[in-house]
């Protein structure tokens, strides 16, 4: 079996984190990023060859996969391999779907001409053993296999649902249902038997933004093939938007967490050159909190999630918030409910999510839930107030904060970064 | 560089006490995130020394594990690589290494087989930064036969338990004496030796017909009348790890900004073995100050002034100080612990005491069953 990974897509709902990355290159839980969990599930699932297709903002993606080093992807046969979009002789066009991605890379997966092809995304945080559902595929003599997996019944009509018998054969589909038949919902993770998809793949290669869920497995279900929902009961947390990837960090930092990283088994693997150790100073405070390599913390962390070769200057406050590598917090500095994106650097005595709950005035249903969000490379300068639902991105300087203040609900994007 | 490169790293030392029984000394856990023979690869990677034998004989498995693939110092190269080489019986040779001049004899095809003109020796017991091609340019500079870099201990280390050396005007050693009963000065040499690969092979070759088998006594000290041999003085940070004391001393020195600056945020990198674990939690109740700590640790309790290395487990209402628990540590709740050095897979029990008397390190070697807890 080979692995299709869609890591194209930006993720626009990510708002100024995905500005310059790509959604699956997002770091996550300190020192991880996105699709290093899709990635690790597929080396821990026996899953070789995995084909990376990539579209928006690629650069983070190439240089972190690299050549599959961290994953043991690093093969003589088979192996990681970026797949971008490409000219071809009698036309060229982008990826305008995930069907129509996969068509375009045809002439990889019949390199290898595998029995089955796995296809993933790269934006949920999950550790899954795709042998199993694999197995599962075989034992229900299966042409195509969707994961699946029970949500509570209110939450169902948020996903696409599928109906199915007792032997979890597929009788129906249902795109985000007002009164959903069955809690079963879609992962968007398919195993099809290779000929099934290759045969869908050609005969809709016309279909204009050719997408799994809306073109072929409709089309395969009308062709009477046999699609079983396979049902998944572990961790599973969408991070595509703000407040659910704020969530799914946090979730991280419970005594005991649903979602395990230091567990023996299945681990999850990254890219990491850093392993010096990280330093606790004499005045720092640090109380529920994650914290990676060789990061310095001189203030106060408290239920946050810290990345590597973070500084936190004396007297900083950080209360329940995201911080990614590299950043820098200035002295006596406050951060609330903020992510805080790499290589951010924030001057002193600043206050960061205050004042009141204001919709954001551009992006409302982007930046909400409280939070400040701060894009990569943004330099906040010293003494400003930042109110909350607020996004910044770029190098502030002083003047760009009325009287030191940012308030509730507004977005500040500086020239040559786009909203 | 036009060189090759060798590390001794075979050695055992008895002034490590307990922590030697389980590993070499270039094997010993420096920093949280490093072993001690990081140090000198890092080195010679970052000096564009592309081809290093570590030869290595005493209690080799930690060794070897860590040198288990060499892409982490950059060496897994079409040209040069990385090699270990162990004592092996051939038809001519059923010895173990009997001198580390032996040990360079019984590979002697390694240097044989090279190309490279000059030979960067060094020890795996060294934590420091240098570029071995500034030691190369002063001994061409100096039409040195052998330029041992040496270093200054003066406050810091006893020098009686190296070689001490005294040097003329112009640099070129004129006294060294290998661990002398009272040390006359506290310039000592590092364990770091630069020399022509054609005059290695013919010195060694004579040594050994001689059965003669120690580098420094037999080759060094004792050609340092006839031959060329230079001091070239080492300016920044250098400690020897292999006492206990200094390997405590050495660690502690990570808590200082401007040592961890030195190591951790200037270039050149020092490398290490990656090995995937998550960040470091920190539970609530847990209380760190003035502390290293490594990934893959999970704290309950209080730490101050304490080295954590990997993957060590911390319970509640703890209190570790002034000590070094090494990797994989699991310490039950309730636990004191001062002026330690926890050894590394160690379980400690809920409810124990461990407490070195003032300015004396204590080792801590305990086996317990650890899912019993």
């Amino acid at each position: 079996m080979i692995a299709m990974l869609l890591a194209g897509g930006q993720g626009s709902r990510l708002g100024v984190l995905t500005a310059d990355v790509a959604k699956p290159a997002v770091s996550f839980g300190g020192k991880y990023r996105i699709i290093d969990f899709p990635l690790s599930n597929c080396i821990n699932s026996g899953v070789d060859t995995v084909g990376v297709l990539t579209q928006y903002q690629p650069l983070r993606l190439n240089t972190h996969i690299g050549i599959g080093i961290p994953w043991d992807l690093d093969r003589n046969v088979g192996g990681v391999s970026i797949l971008p979009p490409y000219e071809k002789s009698t036309s060229s066009e982008w990826y305008t779907g995930t069907a129509n991605a996969i068509f375009q890379n045809m002439r990889y997966m019949e390199l290898y001409n595998p029995e089955y092809v796995l296809i993933l995304g790269g934006d949920h945080i999950y550790k899954m053993d795709y042998e199993v559902m694999l197995d599962f595929h075989k034992a229900s003599k299966a042409d195509i296999t969707l994961a699946t997996i029970p949500v509570p019944i209110e939450e169902a009509s948020r996903f696409g649902v599928v109906i199915t018998d007792e032997h979890k054969q597929i009788q129906e589909f249902e795109e985000k249902p007002e009164h959903p038949r069955s809690n079963l919902a879609s992962m968007g993770i398919y195993i099809f038997s290779w000929p099934v998809l290759r045969e869908a793949l050609l005969k809709l290669k016309d279909q204009p933004s050719c997408d799994f869920g809306k073109h072929i497995i409709p089309y395969c279900h009308e062709q009477g093939r046999r699609i079983f929902a396979y049902e998944y009961n572990g961790y599973w947390k969408d991070v595509g938007t703000l407040g659910s990837y704020w969530q799914a960090n946090m979730e991280l930092i419970d005594l005991i967490p649903v979602f395990n990283l230091y567990e023996e088994f299945w681990k999850i693997y990254t890219k990491n050159e850093l392993v010096a150790p990280q330093f606790v100073a004499e005045q720092a405070v640090i109380d529920k909190a994650i914290i990676g390599e060789a990061s310095e913390i001189y203030g106060e962390v408290h239920n946050s999630v810290i990345g590597s070769g973070v500084y936190i200057a004396p007297g900083a406050v950080v209360r329940d918030s995201i911080i990614m590598s590299s950043a820098s917090i200035g002295e006596n500095t406050v951060i609330d409910r903020s992510i805080i994106a790499e290589k951010v650097q924030i001057g002193a005595n600043c206050v960061l999510c205050t004042g009141e709950d204001i919709p954001n005035r551009v992006k409302p249903d982007v930046y909400s839930f409280g939070l400040v969000t701060i894009g990569e490379d943004s330099v906040i300068p010293s003494n400003v107030k930042i109110g909350k639902n607020t996004a910044i991105s770029g190098i502030t300087d002083i003047s760009d904060y009325p009287g030191g203040v940012l308030a509730s609900g507004e977005t500040l994007i500086k020239v040559g970064e786009k909203i | 560089m036009r060189a090759v490169g060798i590390v001794l790293a075979g050695g055992n030392s008895s002034r490590m006490k307990e922590l030697s029984n389980k590993r070499a000394v270039a094997a010993m856990p420096i920093a949280g995130g490093y072993r001690s023979i990081d140090f000198v690869l890092s080195s010679m990677s970052n000096s564009h020394i592309q081809k290093v034998a570590v030869f290595t004989q005493y209690n080799a498995k930690s060794l070897n594990e860590h040198l288990n693939s060499s892409k982490w110092w950059d060496f897994g190269r079409k040209q040069g690589g990385l090699y270990t080489f162990t004592p092996t019986t051939t038809p001519k040779n059923s010895y173990w290494y009997r001198g580390t001049a032996d040990a360079i004899a019984q590979n002697l095809d390694f240097l044989k087989n090279s190309h490279e003109p000059y030979v960067v020796i060094a020890s795996g017991d060294g934590v420091y930064k240098l570029d071995y091609s500034k030691v190369l340019e002063y001994h061409i500079a100096k039409k040195a036969d052998f330029t041992v870099v040496t270093a200054d201990v003066s406050g810091r280390d006893d020098p009686s338990r190296f070689g001490v050396v005294k040097t003329d005007a112009d640099g070129r050693i004129t006294d060294f004496e290998e661990k002398p009963i009272s040390a006359d000065g506290s310039q000592v040499s590092t364990g770091i030796y630069v020399v022509r690969r054609r005059q290695l092979i013919e010195l060694i070759e004579k040594a050994v017909e001689e059965e003669r088998y120690d580098l420094v006594k037999d080759i060094i000290i004792r050609y340092k009348g006839v031959k060329r041999v230079y001091a070239y003085p080492i300016e920044t940070y250098w400690s020897n790890i292999s006492s206990v004391e200094s390997y405590f001393k050495t660690n502690m020195d990570f808590l200082k900004p401007d040592v961890r600056n030195y190591f951790f945020r200037q270039y050149p990198d020092v490398y290490s073995k990656v090995e995937d674990l998550p960040p470091a939690k920190y539970n609530a109740g847990s209380f760190v100050r003035n502390s290293l700590v490594s990934s893959g640790c999970i704290i309950n309790g209080n730490v101050e002034g304490s080295i954590l290395f990997k993957k060590v487990y911390i319970g509640n209402n703890c209190s570790i100080k002034n000590s070094i628990i090494l990797n994989d540590v699991y310490i039950g709740d309730n636990t004191h612990i001062e002026n330690c050095i926890v050894e590394s897979r160690d379980t400690i029990r809920a409810n124990t005491n461990y407490v070195g008397e003032d300015g004396k390190i204590r080792i801590v070697v305990e086996k317990n069953e650890r899912y019993a807890l």
